[in-house]
């Protein structure tokens, strides 16, 4: 193992011997811990400089524009220069609102979505640290971002903020649903909660073995991040800015910014989860090699979101509400009974993978098969009221 | 174990101090000249009318509630999907009867009206 296939490795070696000489050992650990801790969180904050730059990039591009191309090479340096300019902002507390909660819900956002990077495995022996609970702990800090929003929505005292807050609970704990039993899948399957131990088992990536269930998970988790079409917490035709309508300054950035990284996160997730993380050809000799493999698998991800965010426009509250509780909790419930007992049945047998995939297919089927029935009557329903108007009348 | 538990509890302090490193220097940066006009809560421009801590549509407060009981019945699913690999057949059709239970609650408020939004 030299320095050239596993720099992390080695550096930790040489410093955990040279701080081992120095101090008692709890010192050591302790030191060692919050180097570690700096490099994982430094490491997603200067991702987001980066992401911010991308997706206006990607977004201009798909209007047609050509995007930041001023400060810096390419535009590089715009964030940057946003930074510079978000800093030097008069910060305003509104009168009425409740000063403790306004000023530490942006805090608690940027909290909770870099607390997932403590569990990514970035790279065979990279990663934060190896909780044996790691999916359950995504799950638990993931909802300390709705946490904040509603922290900020109602500490605002404002009434748009308040009901930007108020669709936040309906919306984003709705769609944990569907997101904690698509996790489930990916438990189900590996054995094991542990974010490594899932990496290392994704021999055939769990996308092959269950593409419904996938999909499932990135649709909420865009629903979960905010992301047009599921952004009715800020819409601004309706509610101004929603939960943040009275942040200026650099509280207002924090929230973007932790906006930011979350949708990219979410990349992560999926990339990790369903696509094999830092699996690849020479990922285990050259750890390098896996952290670039899950990062371009992870763009994967993000650039879904991205164009969905350019695509689709924002859908209505109760659709919103409708798709997560009668289609996606439905089906994942299924899903999740269909995995359960294929893989029971068809254990350590040839014929695993390809009966995990038939049962993903008919569930899908099926789920598709009702949903056109149901389609057809409602239809058929809006008809009858057309051609009989006093049909309409009679009915409440 | 104890030492994963240490990086998360560390991760939670320098996660705190990272966001509140830049509101502290814009805090010394920004200039800062209140005026009543300009810290009146921001609703478009018209004068708020009435407060707004009031009662809130009951439909908000219903898919929590069903919310609540999905998230911890799929809490108790975790454990058995990490013992699933040493389950017999017998306890993965228990999980799935478990399942169907949940299935039928979703049901059960779908039925009752508790999903409609209106």
């Amino acid at each position: 193992m030299s320095f050239w296939t596993d720099p992390i490795l080695v550096a930790n070696e040489w410093f955990t011997g040279l701080l081992a000489d120095l101090l008692p050992e709890a010192w050591a650990t302790l030191i060692s811990t919050i180097v570690g801790v700096v490099l994982v969180s430094s490491f997603g904050l200067i991702l987001v400089i980066f992401l911010i730059w991308l997706e206006r990039k990607v977004a201009a591009r798909f209007q047609d524009r050509i995007g930041p191309n001023r400060a810096g090479p390419y535009g590089l340096l715009q964030t940057i220069a946003d930074i510079v300019k978000l800093l030097t902002k008069e910060d305003s507390i509104p009168e009425k609102a409740d000063k403790l909660t306004f000023n530490l819900a942006p805090i608690v956002s940027m909290i909770a979505v870099l607390l997932i990077w403590a569990v990514i495995p970035f790279a065979p022996g990279w990663i934060g640290t190896d909780l044996n609970v790691g999916v359950l702990y995504i799950a638990a800090v993931g909802s300390f971002g709705i946490l904040s929003i509603l922290m900020a929505g109602w500490a605002s005292n404002n009434k748009y903020a308040l009901l930007g807050a108020f669709r936040a609970v309906a919306q984003l704990i709705s769609y944990e649903v569907p997101m904690l039993l698509t996790l489930l899948v990916p438990v189900l399957l590996a054995r094991s909660m542990g974010m490594m131990h899932m990496v290392e088992v994704q021999s055939t990536w769990f996308i092959v073995l269950a593409p419904v269930a996938g999909f499932i998970f990135l649709v909420s988790s865009i629903a979960e991040v905010g992301r047009t079409p599921f952004d009715l917490i800020e819409a601004e035709s309706e509610i101004v800015a929603g939960y943040h309508t009275e942040y200026t300054g650099m509280k207002f950035g924090l929230f973007f910014a932790a906006e930011f990284l979350h949708a990219f996160t979410v990349g992560v997730l999926f990339a990790i989860l369903y696509l094999g993380g830092w699996r690849g050809p020479g990922a285990v000799e050259y750890p390098i090699l896996g952290v670039v493999y899950l990062m371009a698998k992870a763009s994967i991800g993000y650039f879904i979101v991205m164009w969905v965010r350019s695509t689709l426009p924002r859908i209505r509250i109760d659709h919103m509400l409708d798709l997560n509780w009668k289609v996606l909790t439905p089906i994942s419930l299924a899903l999740l009974i269909a995995t359960a007992v294929l893989d029971k049945v068809f254990a350590e047998t040839a014929l695993r993978a390809p009966a995990l995939l038939a049962g993903n297919v008919v569930v899908l089927l099926l789920s598709w098969a009702l949903l056109r029935g149901m389609s057809r009557k409602a239809r058929r329903e809006r008809q009858v009221f057309k051609k009989r108007p006093e049909a309409r009348a009679v009915q409440p | 174990m104890e030492q994963n538990w240490l990086f998360i509890g560390v991760f939670v302090a320098i996660a705190g101090v990272f966001p509140l490193l830049p509101i502290m220097i814009a805090r010394i940066l920004a200039p800062r000249k209140p005026n009543h006009i300009k810290l009146e809560t921001y609703e478009c421009g018209m004068e708020t009318v009435g407060d707004t801590w009031v009662q809130f549509k009951v439909q908000y407060y219903i898919y929590g509630l069903v919310f609540l009981i999905f998230d911890i019945e799929t809490a108790f699913l975790y454990p058995w999907a990490v013992a699933y690999g040493v389950l017999p057949m017998f306890a993965v059709i228990e999980g799935v009867i478990f399942i169907l239970i949940l299935a039928g609650g979703l049901f059960y408020a779908w039925r009752k009206g508790a999903l409609e939004w209106s």
